[in-house]
């Protein structure tokens, strides 16, 4: 774009070039989010409305749905305390190990941390049904099927090498010089780490934990084959909604509405946090 | 107060790639130096010479590989930083950003359970010697240079340590607030008496401060000495063209008869000088260094030294004018009087002192007939 100065003043209309990404933006901010509009939409519908193959937008809406996924024996309550207890669990646990983890790699890098970096994040490049059967049993033999603590292992481990990674680069923009002049100070290792370093951190931190959060309560490949019952997460639950009689498009719609919801409002409120942290370096 | 030991200190770094402060990697060789109590040492030299890590090393932050470290007696090499009572100043300040003045300057005393009233006490009577009493409650972010320059200092200030460390406190300001500062900083030390070890690669920080200044290249220490010695008695040609603005002129001199001289240059050379040139055996050439203060434009000059050349850059800073003339194939400096009545491609004739130059050997570029006193005082002279 060739925007001269004069275009940035407040208020400016874009030029063409603008315009064109605007619309861009638009449409692939629409595409991504329809899905979950067409969800939300489908869960009002009566089941009828929604299985019928052309798409209907205009129709008078229903929590009948709802009332079916949130009865006595769907066991909601149950399963979204498993992902609140999981998921809260396994973010806690990660910051808490990746926190020294990345402190002691951004501040005492030795020869091998860059190495200890990489081999770290190429875990995650191992499919996880790779891994499916080796887990499975020693998991087995340690009584951790179906446990929450086992659950909560998993998404520890999952997450982990991202929490390290995101930890070890909010840390590297911390000056060193400040770290120093704590030590000069007078403060030992804990001092710094709870006085100077964590409150400086603190967006990045945040942003950290989300996402883990995140990703920890949207994860269904490790719930669906680890869990059966007692440590089962909402997503465990919402494909439960897709067997049985058949298919029931509205009331698991309804069921993937719930299971989502409190996640997104939560992502909506920490929004801000989050832009901030991602943008914790760029913005010195 | 205390006096500070550094004796045959060393620091030799293997190599770590990617590591922070890998920018220190250059080592210090031996470096010898007793402070006095209360002294206000300079350490100065171009980048990378090893002052900054010398520094480091005192404070703790960098472990010495070899020598010891003393203060008041007491051997601090493996001393924690946070143990070794001493304050540093930072080029970059290292403010603490999400704490207020107030907080910043409070950290030390706060982590050494210093009653509140006390605390409370210390920081204003700090904030109020550097003027900064009404930026307690600002956050570090909202402050300009020049005040966070004052909260580093007042931050080692409150500390009421046994040395101050300064690493180029004033490298981050603009060229006014600098030279205020400079003094402000003679001021605050002659009124604590903390002894202080001061960084700078600019030679005149290092002679309008220092009682007594280190000039390191290297690694290696080249001269301690007071600024006037440092001035007046350079051991070495390093040394020489590094104290004073602009540098010392130096020129190859060859040695024949009663002078000495070059293309477009000659010296007489009076007792003192045929001594210096004598000195371990004799030589037929040297290196000839003449101050550009020290060149005068004058039509008559019997038993002085001359020399002549084409100017090439005429630079009139109000006081004093600068000229450069290509002498051989020398670009000689001279300051000259405020007003001159020449130009550009001119030929100057220009008149010195023989007495007011130093000689240099022309291999080791060790100074020569330098008096006894002087030698005794430089510690360390290399090759």
């Amino acid at each position: 774009m060739t925007a001269s100065n004069a275009d940035r003043t407040p208020g400016r209309k874009a030029g063409s070039g603008g315009t064109a990404l605007t619309l861009l933006a638009w449409l692939i901010g629409i595409a991504m989010f329809f899905p979950i509009f067409w969800v939300v939409l489908t869960a009002l519908k009566t089941e009828q409305t929604a299985f019928s193959m052309t798409p209907t937008f205009i129709f008078s809406p229903t929590l009948e749905s709802f009332r079916s996924a949130l009865a006595q024996g769907s066991g909601y309550w149950h399963y979204a305390l498993n992902s609140v207890i999981t998921a809260f669990g396994s973010t806690l646990v990660g910051l808490a190990l990746a926190i020294p983890a990345a402190y002691a790699m951004a501040f005492f890098p030795s020869r091998r941390t860059d190495f200890t970096l990489v081999w770290m994040v190429s875990t995650k490049f191992i499919p996880a049904v790779g891994v499916l059967i080796p887990v499975f049993l020693v998991y087995r033999s340690l009584g951790l099927i179906d446990t929450r603590l086992g659950l909560t292992m998993l998404f520890t481990a999952m997450n982990l090498p991202i929490m390290v990674w995101m930890v070890y680069s909010y840390f590297r923009d911390i000056p060193i010089d400040i770290i120093e002049a704590a030590s000069i100070d007078g403060a030992g290792t804990a001092q710094t780490m709870f006085r100077v370093i964590l409150p400086l951190a603190l967006p990045g931190l945040a942003s950290t934990g989300l996402l883990a959060l995140i990703l920890a309560w949207n994860e269904s490949f490790w719930s669906l084959t680890m869990t059966d019952y007692h440590a089962a997460t909402l997503a465990v639950y919402t494909a439960s909604f897709k067997s049985g009689e058949g298919l029931f498009w509205a009331r698991l719609s309804a069921a993937s509405v719930l299971t989502i919801a409190p996640i997104v409002v939560l992502g909506w409120f920490a929004q801000r946090q989050m832009v901030r942290g991602l943008t914790f370096g760029a913005v010195k | 107060m205390a006096i500070v030991e550094l004796k045959n200190v060393a620091k030799r770094y293997d190599s770590m790639p990617g590591k922070k402060g890998a920018e220190h990697a250059n080592a210090v060789e031996d470096f010898n130096l007793t402070t006095k109590d209360g002294e206000f040492v300079v350490l100065v030299g171009p980048s990378g010479c090893g002052k900054s890590t010398t520094m480091r090393m005192i404070a703790g932050l960098e472990h010495n590989t070899a020598g010891e470290i003393r203060i008041n007696g007491q051997d601090v090499s493996s001393v924690e930083p946070r143990d070794r009572d001493i304050a540093m100043v930072f080029q970059s300040y290292a403010l603490y950003p999400h704490m207020s003045v107030y907080h910043n300057m409070a950290f030390a005393l706060e982590l050494k359970k210093t009653p509140k009233e006390e605390v409370k006490q210390r920081v204003q009577e700090a904030a109020r010697i550097l003027d900064i009493e009404h930026l307690l409650d600002r956050k570090p972010r909202a402050l300009s240079g020049g005040q966070r320059q004052r909260v580093a200092l007042g931050r080692a200030l409150v500390r009421q340590p046994q040395v101050f460390l300064m690493d180029e406190p004033l490298s981050n300001l603009d060229a006014r607030l600098r030279v205020g500062m400079r003094a402000e900083i003679t001021r605050l030390h002659r009124r604590l008496g903390v002894t202080t070890f001061y960084v700078t690669h600019d030679q005149t920080e290092a002679m309008t401060m220092g009682q007594r200044i280190v000039v390191m290249r290297d690694g290696r220490i080249q001269q301690v000495d007071t600024p006037y010695n440092l001035y007046e008695r350079p051991v070495n040609r390093f040394v020489a063209g590094f104290i004073g603005t602009p540098s010392m002129n130096f020129l190859q001199a060859d040695h024949h008869g009663d002078g000495l001289g070059g293309q477009g240059f000659s010296c007489p050379l009076g007792p003192r000088l045929q001594a210096a040139l004598g000195e371990g055996g004799q030589r037929s050439s040297c290196w000839l260094g003449i101050r550009p203060e020290h060149l005068h434009q004058v039509e008559e000059s019997s038993g002085r030294g001359r020399l002549e050349g084409v100017i090439e850059v005429i630079e009139p800073l109000g006081p004093v004018t600068m000229v450069q003339v290509r002498v051989g194939d020398t670009l000689v400096t001279a300051q000259l009087a405020a007003h001159l009545d020449v130009e550009i491609g001119d030929t100057l004739g220009l008149a010195f002192d023989p007495d007011q130059v130093h000689l240099f050997d022309i291999e080791s570029d060790q100074a020569l007939g330098l008096e006894p006193d002087s030698a005794a005082s430089s510690t360390q002279a290399t090759a």
